[in-house]
């Protein structure tokens, strides 16, 4: 196979990849902050069902996660699967184990903020929401952006777990000509295109990062 | 009229000792009242039950003639619905011991930010009473200088201006020349002064006895979670009768 065939299938595959980083950032970014809400309540029951959700995202496999998620309804509910439920399970599964990761930052970038900025938006007369959205959020944010830019450096690379359950992101199409071809080539362009893409990630994290810079506490 | 009254409040925390011991105290309009006392005496906790950041056990906490805490038959602290508390709390304002300002705002926007966001005022409006403000407190020049910008001394100003800004009908500043280098103490305390020449009414917790002379016209040495003493700040200050205020006053240079 051409080279310029190779990285056509391998960007096909790559878009696949992209599809599934970018649906998972989309869902799990802001379950993830309510999934921190749910860790943080004072209700006893909420926090402990989110505690033990996060515990058995963070101690377990993804790739069992997603085939548990694939094959589950079918095995333990004999629900018959359509086609389409396969990229939907690899976005539920990654959005859940994503988002279990993401609520702990949120947490600790949360927890972090001094609780005289509670108490000065309280005297202001700032309610609750006011006082998360317009003075504790920001600060998280720019609290919590260095251990985010690892979760989605890490998440292009997790998107080749997608291959367990047989969707044809870029790892997928890679094993494939690798072995059809004997070579290591396809191997080498996709670890290329990995890089590539979180070159950009890492870059276009570290803008924002200064961007917010214009501050400090 | 009285703008606070405070009756037998009581507080303890949660490992029994008691911080107020049926504490009660008015302030009058235009009344500056200084609180003295040695640490754990229960200053700081009395101003924060009485700015609702704590909650009393029992006792009433009035504003302008609003309860809100009054206590039941069964001599449990009630406070006042959710409505009618968050009136009763732009009544006062409170200026921190380490000032809390917003990091994230500049100093305009941590003045401002309050009127636009909770009070609903128009942004012109409001910046203009945010630059008078800050004007008023020396910093027309740093408007747009973040917290992390600014020396201790112009923060604390910053966050007087900030709860100016809301016109409070009094303002309690919690020891607010602890937190700042010995050398500029003196712009914050002027600044308060100013105020006080101005008849704000003001409750202030300080260990600057001088100043509590100079600007308070009523002084309370707390101990022990009860006044010890009160009075005219120079026969407190200056000719104690207790013997407890005599010991806390000997520490100072008066």
């Amino acid at each position: 196979m051409s080279l310029p065939m190779l990285i056509q299938r391998l960007g096909g595959g790559m878009l696949v990849s992209i599809e599934i980083y970018t649906l998972t950032l989309l869902f799990s970014l802001p379950l993830g902050l309510l999934v921190a809400f749910g860790r943080m309540s004072k209700n006893i029951i909420l926090r402990n069902v989110m505690k033990l959700y996060i515990s058995i995202m963070r101690g377990t496999p993804l790739m069992l996660q997603l085939m548990v998620v694939y094959f589950g309804p079918y095995f333990l509910f004999g629900i018959p699967l359509p086609r389409y439920y396969r990229f939907l399970a690899v976005i539920i599964g990654f959005v859940i184990n994503y988002a279990a990761y993401f609520a702990e930052i949120y947490r600790g970038g949360i927890e972090s903020i001094p609780v005289g900025q509670y108490e000065a938006a309280k005297l202001l007369g700032y309610n609750k929401t006011q006082t998360f959205m317009r003075i504790i959020l920001p600060q998280v944010i720019k609290r919590i952006l260095p251990a985010v830019t690892n979760e989605i450096i890490t998440l292009i690379k997790d998107t080749s777990l997608a291959f367990v359950i047989s969707v044809a992101e870029m790892f997928t199409a890679a094993q494939e000509i690798a072995s059809a071809q004997a070579s290591m080539i396809p191997f080498i362009v996709a670890g290329i295109f990995y890089y590539v893409f979180n070159y950009i990630v890492a870059f276009v994290m570290e803008y924002i990062e200064k961007k917010l810079s214009y501050y400090k506490v | 009229m009285e703008v606070l009254k405070i009756k037998n409040v009581k507080k303890s925390f949660s490992n029994d000792n008691e911080v107020l011991k049926d504490f009660s105290m008015e302030v009058n309009r235009g009344q500056v009242v200084a609180i003295i006392g040695p640490s754990g005496s229960g200053k700081s906790t009395l101003l924060r039950c009485a700015t609702m950041l704590e909650t009393i056990d029992s006792g009433e906490i009035i504003y302008l003639g609003e309860h809100a805490v009054k206590t039941n038959e069964e001599g449990k602290a009630v406070y006042a619905p959710p409505k009618d508390l968050k009136r009763i709390q732009s009544y006062f304002g409170l200026v921190f011991q380490n000032f809390n300002l917003f990091p994230h705002f500049t100093a305009l926007k941590n003045v401002t930010d309050a009127l636009i966001t909770v009070k609903k005022m128009p942004k012109q409006e409001a910046l203009e009473i945010g630059r008078e403000l800050l004007d008023k407190m020396g910093l027309k020049d740093k408007e747009d200088a973040y917290p992390c910008q600014l020396s201790g001394g112009q923060q604390q100003r910053v966050s007087i201006a900030r709860a100016l800004a809301l016109r409070p009908e009094i303002l309690f500043f919690d020891e607010p020349t602890s937190a700042l280098d010995p050398e500029l103490t003196g712009e914050v305390l002027k600044v308060i002064k100013s105020l006080a020449a101005e008849h704000m009414t003001m409750v202030i917790v300080t260990h600057e006895m001088a100043f509590a002379r100079d600007a308070a016209d009523h002084v309370i040495f707390m101990d022990g979670g009860v006044i010890v003493e009160e009075g005219k700040p120079e026969e407190v200050i200056n000719n104690p009768q207790n013997e407890r205020t005599k010991a806390f006053l000997s520490r100072f240079d008066r």
